[in-house]
């Protein structure tokens, strides 16, 4: 049966910004979607407003709107272009919700528009839960106990049935959100409430707690013929009670006999059949309890997930396009297999590999947030290894988390290992008992660290609940090593012994610690005065390593990933390394260049960095030049095997990417695309030979490097905020009472602002410095002058060593202080001078070509009374280089890829700077839902997962827009509570004035209710939380406030104003806590109070800025 | 550490690992199997008789050995190598680990080796002889004498050499003969719970005697070595087709018929053998995931001069004959292994054909 012809245009629904539990898997299940239909004729129209993805890029759809995915702005989108059908499968739960969400206001009906991909039917059987649970029971597959409440009460009666201990989930929510176990009465009737809240149908479904039990998922696909595969089957090694998100896994599944697994493929390929999912793909988690073998089906997703992308990389099975295929009408055996070329789709994948996944957590960038891991999703990102063994695959994923970790322990990074020797015999077992039992972000450095303590499998299986295979793999490790210590001190460094351990997966950085680690342990021991001396003794000892391996040509070759572990020849250049006896990657001579990926996504370093260094390989193609990629990262669209002519799945680490430098022998690197990653990596490759391409990295260290960076803006005779650095904690004092508070501090070398904090006072620096940051001489503090209420301007450019282009300079809509990835930010820069900016761009200018930068350049400004200071320079591609190319129709990163290569700037025909006749608005999307308790205040150290663009006519429309997208719906009319520090009032007076006559009522506590009517504004006083009941809170409950307006005092205040701010996050309030903002929601809410948004496609936008630049 | 060990194949190639099974050498035909679980039943599978197995997933003996998870009633294998054995095992019905269980039966295993290296060698050169042994001195001298795989009659060695009942007999289950070429435990369990009387012959029996019997269908097994080679084949078939009753083959008896009823068999390169194969059943079109476990295939072209014959299935990744039946009598037969054991479920249904054909 071939593709239909009934339908041309198809929409696809992206999945919006980046959060936690919906990442950039979604940009590579999309972005193969649309290629995928695109290629099959059919014309395709996508919404997304994200503006990070590579899917948005204006030549990726036919037409693109990056709008705000709501049922309101997806309808008329769907009036202008009017598809004949909608592929809801690959935007993850936004899309699914939003087709679900079209269908029951009936615009699919009235347009009669159809579902492709999943029908209603299917996506209502699989995501609510009562009919998932009677569909699951008609045809005979096991569930845990479990009943739906839609009230407390309901709750109390399944509860006596059900049992403590379990767990309520919250119907139809992302990642888990809201999902919490519970052990006693008391909770229940809390957490209850919370899940009904959090639920969008105010559901919650009460279930028996199967924690400890082993989880598996797997990935199946079906076809409109009825024909079902089975793509991969996974393993979670952490057990059921922590989200898949957050569990290390294993694919293909270990611990099943075939009979077993064979039994959970029927169960699949029934629950697909009986959910009536016609065509694509679907995810299916079972838990099967470790002492019986007691099955029982966990859910089931109707679309592409985070583990389908996981599987697709795991295989080579590329799930999301052959979706798309079979959405539109083929059957699994019409279509090819891309990697052998001759077989078809219709197999299952067969791996002769071990793949391991490990999620990569932020903890340490949201203060105050739980680590603890449960069934609610808390990882920001995950990385994927691939070796030979399991064993193998565990070691180059824990060293592909960048986390200074260069294996499962005995790697030099003495933190924990220190930790724990340093206590007391007792205290020890306390410490790694709780480090076992309570399931964290590093439980797996305890497992080890405990096994090699000589604690036993069993006693850690107790705590753990870890399967014993894996345990007793971890086991071997530490016996290895001991074997190999014994080995190396009576034989020395043996090409035997090296190359067992290598085939473990070690690193030369732990077998350099091995075979030195009572001398390490010693230096390491004498504290952080020798931390210097601890650093160069662990890289020589890793460079004996690496010099002996070298003297022995003991290496590493390339096996392929080809979907049927080496059965037929297979055409796709996708590799792995392994050290075994060969190596099958096809030499080529042509003329290559290695770019080097972001590895696993984080804050601060996210699917931007992914999509530079995809446009890096497009650019590459362009020019004809062999692209290789390496990266570490399974959801994202570089590891795309599709996307560069040879990929290499590989930690980025200094080790791995010399093996592949050596094995290639490319041109040059480019390691400005990658994010920080890649950077720090700069300087050691140079060392070792590689030719890095564009900006050399003493370059980058002159813009790194404060006080090399401070001589460069002297030279230049630019304006700097006063600054200095301290390598003590009488430096950091003295520093600052010369400069004068407030003061920025933060550590050197950071990326997203890590530690980064504005400081009121002496007292509060003190206590920074204990607490937020090691300072020492080798880790110095830089201490700047803080500009307060300073506008900030950020300025993407490229350089070619003569020229400077500048590609944007946006200005940020939060004031200076704010970390640049938090705060919303406007191309063109409304309410700049125009001298500012010629000034600002001859700053650009001069900075790029004194710092001779071939290639992305980014720079932070501040501008305080006219006056413009240099904040930061990055010699790299930044965050916001898509979102500029987006707004402003340029490809920015392909244009510096191939300057980073030689091209001159002026052979690209590029207008000069140019303003959009229209507003492009980013903002950022923030966690906080995820963590409770964490106070929601934006602050110079990076939170957000995410962001989104709003495209408009006029700033208020774009940035209520913005702010849609990103989940807030502001209000047009209603009640505000406003709660203001002294600082901020008389600059708010005439917006909040504005809002007033617009109708909406004002609440407010004291101080500010006074400042408010003395402006001529009525409003309410409400008690603050001690002033007795009802208070602000209790308002805030009962949905009686609509909106919060609230900057707090420069010192965090913890009383009030954080617990309105939990209160708010809880019940999805918007609130704005800066002064900048509050002025651009105002703006925003009267631009739309009397009309609704519109959307345009950014074709149509980009063809505007062309017309707009001729009649220039 | 297991003792030092050699695969060693006829072409010269060495490749050397640890001993994890019996010690003793053992030479038989390198093939390869592309299955991520099932290892258990590879290795009692009798159509694997002397055969040396090596699994493409490198990690063996994860869930050790069981007693329910057999296909005969020993290993059949020659010899098994893997590239890591797991040494301790995890499952709840795991009654013993995978090494020791090789010891048991006296079968050699090695691990240790680059399986993968090992799989594309058999994939480029075809399957070759070789064997496990513990030094290279006079390996290369045995493997010469070593017989090859064309030619060889293994059924003959792995047939029952006695008349059997399987499972439960009764009235309403009529009573159907197995002729035993090297069965694989779970066709008999499948035809029994399909609701037949099943009775095991040896393959070599005469069929006058079986129809004695008063079967109403009869069943040919799988089972290893050369089709071709299979002495009695030709005149069981043509017994069959003169009884009209209904028959079924699966594997080797596929090929049996196949020959029996005027097509041609022919040596695959490196076969077949895994839980993966695409097979598209050309009577419903629909795509089946099969097991496979074959060296030997149906010529195409000598089967489709034979008018008497429909083709039934197709394997879609290289466009072998996998299934066929006859236009005018009430029989059929698919190369691939409907039983599963390892592999997927999706072709139970022939079962259910069948016993719909038997009265």
């Amino acid at each position: 049966m071939p593709k239909r012809t009934d339908i041309k245009k198809i929409m696809i629904i992206g999945s919006g910004p980046i959060v936690i539990g919906q990442a950039c898997e979604f940009d590579y299940s999309g972005s193969q979607a649309c290629k995928a239909l695109k290629e099959e004729g059919y014309t395709v129209v996508l919404i997304n407003s994200n503006p990070a993805t590579i899917m948005t890029d204006p030549d990726l759809a036919d037409r693109t709107y990056i709008e705000p995915i709501t049922p309101a702005a997806v309808e008329k989108i769907l009036e202008i272009e009017k598809p004949d059908a909608i592929l809801p499968t690959v935007g993850g739960q936004t899309a699914l919700n939003t087709a679900l969400a079209l269908y029951n206001n009936g615009v699919l009906d009235r347009m009669k528009i159809e579902l492709i991909g999943a029908n209603i039917e299917a996506i209502k059987k699989a995501e609510d839960r009562e009919l998932f649970k009677e569909a699951m029971l008609k045809i005979g597959i096991d569930l845990p106990r479990s009943g739906f409440a839609s009230t407390i009460d309901e709750a109390l009666v399944l509860l006596e049935d059900i049992k403590l201990p379990l767990i309520i989930r919250p119907a139809f929510t992302l990642g888990g959100t809201g999902g919490n176990f519970v052990y006693n009465k008391e909770d229940f009737v809390d957490l209850v409430r919370k899940g009904l809240d959090e639920s969008p149908i105010s559901q919650v479904l009460l279930e028996e707690s199967i924690a400890g039990w082993k989880e598996y998922e797997l990935e199946v696909m079906r076809d409109k013929a009825d024909n079902v595969v089975i793509i991969c089957s996974i393993e979670n090694l952490d057990p059921m009670g922590i989200h898949t998100g957050d569990s290390i896994t294993v694919a293909p599944q270990q611990t099943l006999t075939d009979a077993e697994y064979q039994n959970m493929r029927d169960m699949s390929i029934n629950i697909i059949r009986e959910i009536g999912v016609d065509t694509g793909g679907s995810n299916i988690q079972f838990a099967v309890n470790p002492d019986t073998g007691r099955v029982i089906v966990i859910e089931m997703n109707p679309r592409v997930s985070r583990s389908s992308a996981l599987a697709s990389k795991a295989t080579g099975f590329p799930i999301a396009k052959i979706a798309a295929k079979l959405a539109v009408g083929y059957t699994l055996d019409e279509l090819n297999n891309d990697i052998t070329r001759e077989t078809p789709a219709s197999f299952e994948p067969t791996i002769d590999y071990v793949v391991v996944k490990v999620p990569r957590w932020n903890f340490e960038k949201i203060q105050g947030a739980d680590t603890r891991l449960g069934p609610q999703m808390k990882s920001v990102g995950e990385t994927m290894a691939i070796g030979r063994t399991f064993k193998e695959s565990l070691q180059k994923a824990m060293r592909s988390l960048e986390i200074d970790r260069y294996g499962l322990g005995s790697d030099a990074n003495l933190k924990l290992e220190g930790m724990i020797h340093r206590q007391p015999l007792f205290q020890q077992r306390d410490l790694l008992e709780n480090g076992l039992r309570t399931p964290h972000d590093l439980r797996i450095f305890y497992v080890k660290l405990a096994l090699k303590l000589g604690w036993s499998v069993d006693r850690i299986f107790e705590l753990t609940k870890i399967d014993r295979w894996f345990l007793w793999q971890i086991e071997e490790l530490v016996d290895a090593e001991k074997t190999f210590v014994e080995d190396v001190r009576m034989n020395g460094l043996t090409v035997s012994n090296v190359l067992k351990m290598k085939k473990l997966g070690y690193s030369d950085r732990q077998l350099g610690y091995l075979t030195d680690a009572e001398n390490l342990s010693r230096i390491y021991e004498k504290g952080s005065d020798s931390q210097k001396e601890y650093s160069t003794a662990v890289k020589n000892r890793e460079k004996t390593i690496r010099d002996f391996r070298n003297a022995n040509s003991i290496k590493p070759g390339y096996r392929l990933v080809d979907t049927c572990a080496g059965e037929f020849e297979a055409y796709t250049p996708y590799f792995y390394s392994a050290y075994d006896d060969c190596d099958e990657a096809r030499k080529t001579d042509t003329k290559k260049v290695m770019i080097l990926g972001g590895g696993p996504n984080r804050i601060g370093q996210g699917i931007e960095f992914d999509y530079c260094c995809c446009h890096a390989s497009f650019a590459l193609k362009e020019l004809g030049i062999e692209s290789i990629m390496v990266n570490s990262n399974p959801e994202t669209v570089s590891t795309d095997y599709d996307t560069s002519d040879k990929l290499f799945f590989e930690p980025l680490t200094l080790e791995d990417i010399l093996h592949i430098y050596e094995r290639e022998k490319p041109e040059a690197v480019i390691v400005q695309f990658g994010g920080q990653t890649p950077l720090k990596l700069s300087r050691q490759l140079l060392e070792n030979g590689v030719n890095i391409a564009g900006t050399s990295p003493d370059s980058i260290d002159r813009a790194e490097d404060r006080e090399r960076f401070s001589d460069v803006v002297k030279k230049l005779g630019l304006n700097q905020p006063e600054n200095g650095i301290a390598f003590s904690q009488e430096d950091a004092l003295r520093v600052a009472g010369q400069i004068g508070y407030p003061v920025l501090a933060r550590p050197s070398y950071v990326l997203g602002g890590r530690a980064m904090c504005i400081i009121y006072d002496q007292e509060s620096l003190i206590e920074y410095i204990k607490t937020a940051v090691e300072l020492t001489p080798e880790h110095p503090v830089l201490i700047d002058k803080f500009l307060e209420d300073a506008a900030e301007i950020d300025v993407d450019a490229i350089c070619d060593g003569k020229d400077v282009y500048i590609g944007a300079i946006m200005r940020h809509i939060e004031q200076a202080g704010i970390h640049s990835g938090d705060s919303a930010c406007v191309i063109p820069p409304l309410g700049i001078k125009e001298e500012i900016i010629e000034e600002i761009t001859r700053q650009t200018a001069a900075l790029a070509l004194e710092l001779n930068v071939i290639g992305l350049i980014n720079i932070q400004f501040a501008l305080k009374n006219d006056v413009v200071y240099v904040l930061e320079v990055n010699p790299r591609a930044s965050r916001t280089v898509p979102f500029v190319s987006k707004a402003k129709g340029i490809p920015l990163a392909k244009i510096a890829l191939k300057v980073m290569l030689g091209a001159k700037l002026k052979d690209f025909g590029l207008s000069d700077r140019f303003e959009t006749p229209y507003i492009s608005v980013k903002e950022a999307v923030l966690p906080f839902n995820k963590f409770p308790g964490v106070d929601v205040v934006l602050s110079p150290e990076m939170k957000s997962t995410g962001e989104v663009m709003g495209i408009a006519r006029d700033f208020g429309e774009a940035f209520y827009k913005s702010a849609l997208a990103a989940g807030d719906c502001l209000p047009l009319e209603g009640s505000i509570f406003v709660s203001l520090n002294e600082r901020s009032r008389s600059d708010l007076a005439p917006d909040l004035l504005m809002m007033y006559k617009e109708g909406f009522k004002f609440l407010a506590t004291g101080g500010t209710a006074e400042f408010l009517r003395s402006n001529g504004m009525e409003c309410s006083t409400v008690n603050k939380v001690s002033e007795g009941r009802p208070n602000i809170l209790d308002l805030l409950k009962n949905n009686e406030i609509d909106m919060i307006f609230n900057t707090p005092r420069g010192k965090a205040p913890k009383s009030d104003s954080n617990l309105i701010r939990q209160v708010a996050l809880r019940y999805k309030i918007p609130i704005i806590t800066t002064g900048s903002a509050i002025k651009a929601a105002v703006e925003g809410i009267i631009r739309m109070k009397n009309c609704s948004i519109t959307v345009r496609a950014l074709q149509d936008y980009h063809a505007e800025v062309k017309q707009h630049l001729l009649k220039k | 550490m297991g003792k030092k060990a050699y695969l060693i194949l006829e072409d010269g190639s060495v490749f050397e690992g640890e001993s994890f099974g019996y010690e003793g050498e053992n030479l038989g035909e390198v093939v390869f199997n592309t299955s991520l679980s099932g290892y258990q039943e590879v290795l009692t599978d009798p159509s694997y008789c002397g055969q040396i197995v090596t699994m493409t997933y490198p990690m063996i003996g994860n869930y050790g050995v069981n007693p329910e998870d057999i296909e005969s009633s020993k290993v059949q294998v020659a010899g098994f190598a893997v590239k890591e054995y797991a040494k301790r095992h995890s499952n709840f019905r795991s009654s013993s680990s995978l090494g020791d269980y090789l010891k048991e039966y006296r079968i050699p295993a090695i691990e240790g080796i680059d399986t993968r290296k090992l799989t594309l060698h058999i994939r480029d050169k075809g399957a070759l002889k070789g064997g496990i042994f513990f030094s290279t001195e006079g390996a290369a001298e045995r493997l010469k004498a070593h017989p090859s795989m064309n030619g060889l009659d293994l059924a003959s060695k792995v047939s029952t050499g006695y008349v059997y009942n399987f499972g439960d007999h009764s009235k309403d289950k009529p009573l159907i003969a197995v002729m035993d070429f090297g069965v694989k435990t779970n066709i008999l369990r499948l035809l029994d719970s399909h609701g037949f009387s099943v009775r095991v012959y040896p393959g070599s029996m005469s069929f006058a005697e079986v129809l004695k019997d008063g079967v109403k269908g009869v069943f040919l097994s799988n089972g290893p070595g050369d089709p071709g080679a299979v002495q009695c084949a030709p005149a069981l078939v043509a017994d069959i087709v003169k009884s009209q009753i209904p028959c079924f083959g699966i594997c080797l008896g596929h090929q049996l018929l196949g020959i029996g009823l005027g097509a041609k068999t022919y040596k695959l390169k490196f076969g077949h053998r895994g839980g993966n194969q695409p097979v598209k059943n050309l009577l419903t079109d629909k795509v089946e995931i099969t097991s496979q476990n074959h060296g030997f295939a149906v010529d195409m072209d000598s089967f489709k001069k034979v008018k008497d014959l429909e083709m039934t299935h197709l394997n879609l990744n290289d466009n072998t004959v996998e299934g066929f039946r006859h236009k005018k009598l009430p029989i059929f037969c698919v190369q691939y292994h409907p039983e599963a054991a390892p592999g997927p479920h999706d072709s139970e249904y022939l079962f259910r054909q069948f016993r719909e054909m038997v009265k």
